[in-house]
């Protein structure tokens, strides 16, 4: 019971610092002081306070988009275990759940940007919808050779199984899914070698078009959901990539914790250090990341 | 040590989608001297020590690691060329063929009447996988450079393939195998250049018709 309560307060509280650390480590590796880690907070109340503009050419859909994602990515985070601790719910086949539940997200944010009648938004949507085809049977690879690993079709079972001896038997096809998870995650959520998250006015940009037309409360919605989506898959790479359990609750809950700022800190390195990549070439990196995890479920089956 | 061997041929076998995947020759260049690194040491974790075996694998190392992509890297600066323009087939399109003849090699090995202490190993899925790479690169790119590249993986192939026999290979035609493979890096070195010389570009497609259009 006390696992369901952390587990809820840290999805909720936690993402929003997540986002904090990628900035703040970014701004350290260009030299500057940056804004401060929990800057994402501040403009989420600030953004909550504000009245909202609702273009006249929208409709109800356009009002819905952010609601649905928000709840959609929520609901995600319930199902996967956090810290070596069950998730609150699970039940056989929850897996394709998951993935569906993050592409229902994926859809209402595309079709609000397609219901502004803006082509630029109907771009945006386009390209988003595109990666995200690439990006999805990567994900179902890795699930398939996890669930073949742990005999079973819960994620709760599939990421709790995966532990130290688990890595000494099959070190080659874990490293192999850990890196096409880490591609995913990236992809997914909008981080640099895919989509610059800080540009506003480029044609380049993925995600960030398709919510511009978006503002105050609504806005703040579309915000925190990015960030809960950024907890959610990091902390299915954590349970994939740091499998440590010491047995004390309360410790596991402070590793995993630790770990998920730890992967903060390496997303903000990789934003630091590469620079996104040609439009033309991202479905290349997808279908890399795809061929890595084909390539560890077949290393698994054999 | 045999699963630190097996890790190792993985390795191979991504430097194989890797150079499938990318457009700049230096790098695939590198790369393929990397892949020849790692079969350099490869014997070493597969076959109890002698000298015989140290000397083929210094041999390997020098060879393939460095005084072929060496060759290779100067015909190219000298050629002038960074990357590989246009392929036949795309990059996305021979990176999923690369994934799906790694996988096709893997269901072949399954049925090969091999001998039992060699069907638990990665050796033989790896050697066809790094095999039908080399064609790939061989058949489906346009320079002249890059197919050296991929007739360089394919002999990389082979020579996984050769590693469970490495016993009974006397050291003579180990050697004999490696210096054809040098004299034939070579001569294609000169015939870039000249080839680059005498048509400014090394587009092999251009070379079919004998006449100017």
């Amino acid at each position: 019971m006390t696992d369901t309560i952390i587990h809820l307060l840290a999805v909720i509280i936690v993402p929003p610092l997540l986002m904090g650390v990628i900035v703040k480590t970014k701004a350290a590796f260009a030299g500057r002081a940056g804004a401060p880690c929990f800057q994402l907070y501040y403009d989420l109340f600030k953004l909550m306070r504000k009245g909202t503009v609702f273009s006249e050419t929208t409709t109800w859909v356009f009002r819905a988009g952010p609601v649905v994602t928000l709840a959609a990515v929520l609901v995600a985070s319930l199902l996967v275990p956090l810290g070596r601790h069950a998730a609150p719910i699970s039940f056989s086949g929850d897996l394709v759940f998951f993935v569906y539940l993050l592409g229902l997200a994926r859809f209402f944010t595309a079709i609000a940007a397609l219901d502004t009648g803006s082509s630029f938004e109907g771009m945006g949507a386009a390209r988003e919808v595109t990666f995200s085809c690439f990006a999805e049977p990567a994900l179902f690879f890795a699930f398939i050779t996890l669930a073949r690993l742990s005999n079973s079709l819960t994620l709760s079972r599939i990421l709790t199984h995966v532990t130290p001896d688990v890595w000494l038997a099959a070190g080659a096809s874990m490293l192999l899914l850990v890196g096409a998870i880490f591609i995913i995650l990236l992809a997914e959520n909008c981080r640099i070698p895919f989509d610059d998250p800080n540009t506003h006015l480029e044609l380049t940009m993925i995600h960030e078009v398709m919510v511009l037309d978006h503002s105050g409360p609504a806005f703040a919605m579309i915000l925190y959901g990015a960030a809960v989506k950024l907890f959610v898959l990091g902390a299915l790479f954590v349970n994939i990539a740091f499998p440590f359990s010491t047995g004390n609750s309360i410790l596991d809950w402070g590793i995993f914790i630790a770990a998920m700022l730890g992967l903060a800190v390496a997303i903000g390195v990789v934003e630091s250090v590469m620079a996104r990549i040609r439009i033309v070439r991202i479905p290349q990196l997808l279908v890399g990341a795809t061929i890595l995890s084909a390539f560890a479920m077949l290393l698994m089956l054999r | 040590m045999n699963t630190f061997a097996d890790q190792l041929l993985v390795l191979v076998m991504l430097i194989n989608l890797v150079m499938l995947g990318t457009s700049r020759l230096l790098f695939s260049i590198r790369a393929v001297a990397v892949q020849g690194v790692i079969l350099g040491l490869l014997p070493g974790l597969v076959h109890p020590f002698s000298l015989h075996l140290a000397a083929i694998m210094t041999v390997v190392i020098i060879v393939k690691g460095i005084v072929i992509p060496y060759f290779i890297g100067d015909a190219v600066h000298k050629a002038r060329i960074r990357r590989e323009v246009e392929p036949f087939i795309g990059y996305v399109p021979t990176l999923v063929l690369g994934a799906v003849f790694t996988a096709l090699s893997f269901a072949f090995a399954e049925k090969l009447p091999l001998a039992p202490e060699h069907e638990e190993l990665l050796f033989v899925p790896a050697s066809m996988a790094t095999l039908l790479t080399g064609f790939l690169i061989l058949t489906t790119r346009r320079k002249a450079i890059s197919q050296v590249i991929g007739y360089l993986v394919m002999e990389n192939g082979i020579f996984v393939f050769g590693l469970l026999l490495t016993e009974a290979m006397p050291a003579m035609v180990e050697a004999g195998v490696l210096l054809d493979l040098l004299v034939g890096i070579f001569v294609m070195g000169i015939v870039i250049n000249h080839i680059s010389r005498e048509f400014s570009s090394i587009d092999t497609s251009r070379l079919r018709a004998l006449k100017e259009e």
